[in-house]
């Protein structure tokens, strides 16, 4: 089987083993797994299904997605909807919102991440990075310090821990793209 | 023209996602589930459905029965140890405060149980004699089946998530019912001063 081929299926079951009850109750029981666990994973499924597109259509995309921008600002928008607590709260509650979550995030954010990381250069890589660190902070200073629960659906502790989550993991993000532009490859000093 | 193209459908999707973030945040108002449920009914008001409740005294009452005064509802579960027991000295306090447009009959304090299966009628008047119920206008009560329940819930917008210690955590509020059934305003349930005015300015002339 070929690369792509492989990749595609496994995305497809992935997304198939998200979407089925007792795994969706599982991973939407806490905010932390909701967050951290069930949308990366759902953006990934995506990532992996985008790896089956076909080249020609691929490279029709690709004249209106030049360095990557449109599905960089595509995929941007649709994450932001799923960073509200309100749109948290409203995919356990409502169905219609559940089936959106669990198409927008591999369709609208994996999928067009896949298509227009790989155009992208080193300042639209860099933007989006420091967009997602910048956010990482943002988000675990405001879950970690708030009084109030966001969620109605979720404790505060659960609110808190995600919190300290997210801090740290824009704390190792940081560390590991300093580690790379100091001595990764394409450092331009380093020859 | 590649990047021409590129910056017209990159403005186009920011467009529509600007347009969505504004719906799912009732125009960057909202961005959570409990504000966007304070707003909802501030602007749409819903009637209460007439369910019927049971009271701490054993009789039946119902939203219907209920109608012709101004309601303060919370809603609590007895058992519970940490802020309801400051839900129940505030509704003790406000029906001293409010004690004049009580007795007049233009008001009536209502505290409903959202965990009926415990909260039987004498747990209820426990609940209320703990907190020092005066006797007059403040009814503590459970709805009598489990649909009534869902369908109190929803209307007014009340999540109890389990604590994993036996208890629950809630969306505690004070919410106002005004004297045709309908739910028009949610309040903060740490504000009773707030709800005290919210009815005295209703009230007045």
């Amino acid at each position: 089987m070929t690369a792509p081929r492989r990749d595609f299926l496994v995305g497809a079951i992935a997304w198939m083993l998200l979407v089925i009850p007792p795994m969706r109750q599982a991973l939407g029981s806490t905010m932390t797994l909701q967050m951290l666990v069930q949308i990366p994973l759902l953006a990934a499924a995506g990532w992996l299904i985008a790896q089956a597109i076909p080249a020609r259509l691929d490279a029709r995309i690709a004249r209106w997605n030049r360095s990557g921008i449109s599905g960089i600002v595509l995929a941007s928008f649709a994450g932001m909807v799923w960073m509200l607590p309100r749109a948290l709260d409203a995919a356990l509650d409502d169905p219609h919102v559940a089936w959106a979550k669990f198409l927008s995030m591999p369709l609208l954010v994996g999928v067009p991440i896949a298509m227009s990381w790989p155009r992208a250069g080193f300042v639209v890589r860099g933007v989006l990075l420091i967009e997602l660190i910048a956010t990482a902070f943002r988000l675990g200073w405001l879950y970690l310090i708030s009084p109030v629960r966001l969620c109605s659906n979720y404790l505060l502790d659960d609110q808190q821990q995600l919190g300290r989550y997210l801090l740290a993991i824009g704390v190792v993000a940081v560390a590991v793209l300093t580690w790379k532009l100091m001595w990764g490859r394409g450092n331009p000093d380093r020859v | 023209m590649t990047a021409l193209r590129t910056l017209l459908v990159s403005l186009l999707l920011a467009a529509a996602g600007i347009a969505v973030l504004a719906g799912a945040t009732d125009g960057f108002q909202a961005f959570t589930t409990e504000t966007a449920r304070r707003i909802d009914i501030r602007e749409q008001p819903r009637t209460v459905p007439p369910i019927t409740l049971q009271t701490a005294a054993g009789t039946d009452t119902s939203f219907a029965n209920l109608r012709g005064r101004w309601l303060l509802v919370d809603f609590i579960y007895t058992r519970c140890t940490t802020y309801c027991t400051v839900q129940g000295g505030e509704f003790a306090k406000l029906q001293h405060d409010l004690a004049v447009p009580i007795a007049t009959g233009k008001l009536q304090l209502l505290s409903v149980s959202f965990d009926p299966a415990h909260d039987a009628p004498p747990q209820l008047a426990d609940y209320q004699r703990r907190f020092g119920d005066r006797g007059a206008g403040w009814l503590a009560v459970r709805p009598t089946n489990t649909a009534d329940l869902a369908t109190l819930m929803r209307v007014f917008g009340v999540v109890a998530v389990p604590d994993g210690l036996d208890g629950f955590v809630h969306n505690a509020a004070i919410a106002v019912v005004d004297p045709d059934g309908r739910l028009v305003a949610i309040l903060d349930w740490d504000d009773p001063q707030g709800a005290a005015r919210y009815v005295m300015k209703e009230l007045a002339p």
